[in-house]
């Protein structure tokens, strides 16, 4: 059978078998980074899609539908078009911070993939500190918000990279909070003990309540932290025209856009695997026929799937809940989920220290 | 792949962001025009700079958050080896959130948490 790990292994034993170590070495580099920037540009084509898609269906819409079969090239039309338009710095800007934005948010959210676990196997770098990369790593993206912001000279997109600024650190704590607990559940900070401890029964349904409160904290958090409704206060159109990247025009733009897309994917990954057990498949504790069932789907199939079924979840909360206004949105992290993750994280780990989780 | 994957990653990122960039800069012939150059405000003329003051709140917010951001990262050792120091590791904890949170509440009490 052949899953992307057989895949990889082949290409990887045959650069070591046929070429000098520093060749092969070199080769592997350049195919690795060419994977992910295929990644990013196939992630950046189908999440737009695919949200332009949602929003049309809960609104009884059709949605792009004119540009190749059911409307599925209008994101390359889009992209095309952007390629086209003149990327301008504002007179008053801080030219060199105003150019230097898109590319920190970029690099940003390209490096937060080294630890992410695609598929069985497939993993660039399986560091011990994963969770804790992740977070220290994610939380440089507001650097960006807040330089584009301060660089334009607009007073609507300082005002946006203020509001983001708050808005990201405010909602990191509970989020750092939630991974926290499942950390204190597994014992460990490396991404594949945390997926193997998920071997019968994924962290979702083995922790208890606990679990599924930090669980539902976790995607409120990020939802914040990728700045998307209802918490996309840095960027609400009516009030902000688009908030931090209002002067940015053309391929700057389309930078900004993309990162926005490849966080959630980013985020929700990480939740898949730290609450739905990542690419383990679906298995519910010594049912060995049910277990032997679901390992039949492949690997990459269960992650791409618990991906985006969150990433679905994440876009319905869009249609679904109105916009908050600034002083709600910061009473709600502090006021209520972030004491109610810390007693949350106190419950779990009374819960793991008597092994009462299954 | 191991850690050479972070600086395969870096250049990658500033590849596909460059890369990007100089294709628009080939197709795209820029015009001059003294009205390009202004910043975007709905068509208004801009008033003053906006390097100037703005709501202290956000000050605010950002000095608590340092505060329960270093909690956080003490948290990650403790989160690894509770499981193995059982109950002693869960009450020193206790204690120091408990330190903390009255930190926060005192925080709260002087105001430093209402918008405006």
């Amino acid at each position: 059978m052949f899953s992307i790990e057989h895949i990889t292994h082949l290409i990887d034993a045959w650069l070591y078998g046929n070429l000098p170590p520093t060749l092969a070495l070199l080769i592997e580099c350049l195919i690795v980074g060419l994977a992910a920037i295929t990644l990013f540009a196939v992630l950046g084509l189908v999440l737009v899609l695919m949200e332009r898609k949602v929003s049309a269906h809960m609104q009884i819409r059709l949605g792009p539908n004119r540009v190749g079969p059911g409307g599925m090239f209008q994101t390359v039309a889009d992209t095309l078009k952007l390629a086209m338009k003149e990327g301008l710095t504002p007179d008053g800007a801080d030219k060199f911070l105003f150019n230097l934005a898109p590319y920190l948010v970029i690099v940003v959210s390209m490096m937060i993939l080294a630890p992410v676990a695609f598929a069985k196997g497939v993993q660039l770098w399986d560091l011990n500190i994963g969770v804790l990369y992740v977070t220290a790593i994610s939380s440089l993206s507001v650097i960006g918000i807040l330089m584009a912001g301060w660089a334009s000279n607009n007073k609507y997109s300082l005002l946006g990279a203020m509001r983001s600024g708050a808005q990201i650190v405010s909602y990191e704590l509970s989020a750092g909070m939630s991974l926290i607990s499942i950390v204190v559940l597994t014992g460990s900070l490396r991404i594949s003990d945390i997926i193997a401890s998920q071997q019968n029964g994924w962290w979702l349904f083995k922790g208890h309540i606990p679990a599924v409160i930090s669980f539902a904290i976790f995607i409120i958090a990020v939802t914040a932290e990728t700045n998307r409704a209802p918490f996309d206060l840095a960027e609400a159109e009516s009030e902000l025209t688009a908030g931090f990247h209002t002067e940015y025009s053309g391929m700057k733009f389309a930078l900004f856009f993309l990162a926005e897309y490849v966080n959630i994917f980013i985020v929700c990954a990480i939740a898949a695997t730290l609450f739905l057990g990542g690419w383990m498949p679906l298995h519910i504790g010594n049912w060995a026929g049910f277990n032997h069932v679901m390992d039949y789907i492949p690997s990459s199939i269960w992650f791409v799937g618990k991906v985006f079924s969150l990433i679905f979840l994440i876009m319905w909360f869009r249609w679904t809940f109105p916009r908050l206004r600034i002083d709600q949105l910061l009473r709600l992290e502090w006021k209520y989920l972030l004491p109610i993750s810390m007693l949350n994280l106190l419950l779990m780990t009374l819960i793991a220290i008597n092994g009462w989780h299954f | 792949m191991g850690s050479s994957s972070l600086i395969v990653l870096l250049l990658a990122g500033l590849a596909f962001s460059a890369g990007g960039i100089a294709v628009a800069r080939l197709f795209v012939k820029g015009t001059r025009n003294p009205q390009k150059g202004q910043p975007y405000e709905c068509g208004v003329p801009t008033e003053g700079s906006p390097w100037n003051q703005f709501n202290v709140g956000y000050y605010l917010y950002a000095l608590i958050f340092l505060i329960f951001d270093v909690e956080l990262i003490f948290l990650y050792p403790w989160a690894v080896v509770v499981k193995r120091v059982g109950m002693a590791a869960l009450a020193e904890i206790i204690v120091f959130l408990f330190v903390l949170y009255m930190g926060f509440l005192y925080a709260h009490k002087k105001g430093a948490l209402k918008w405006m």
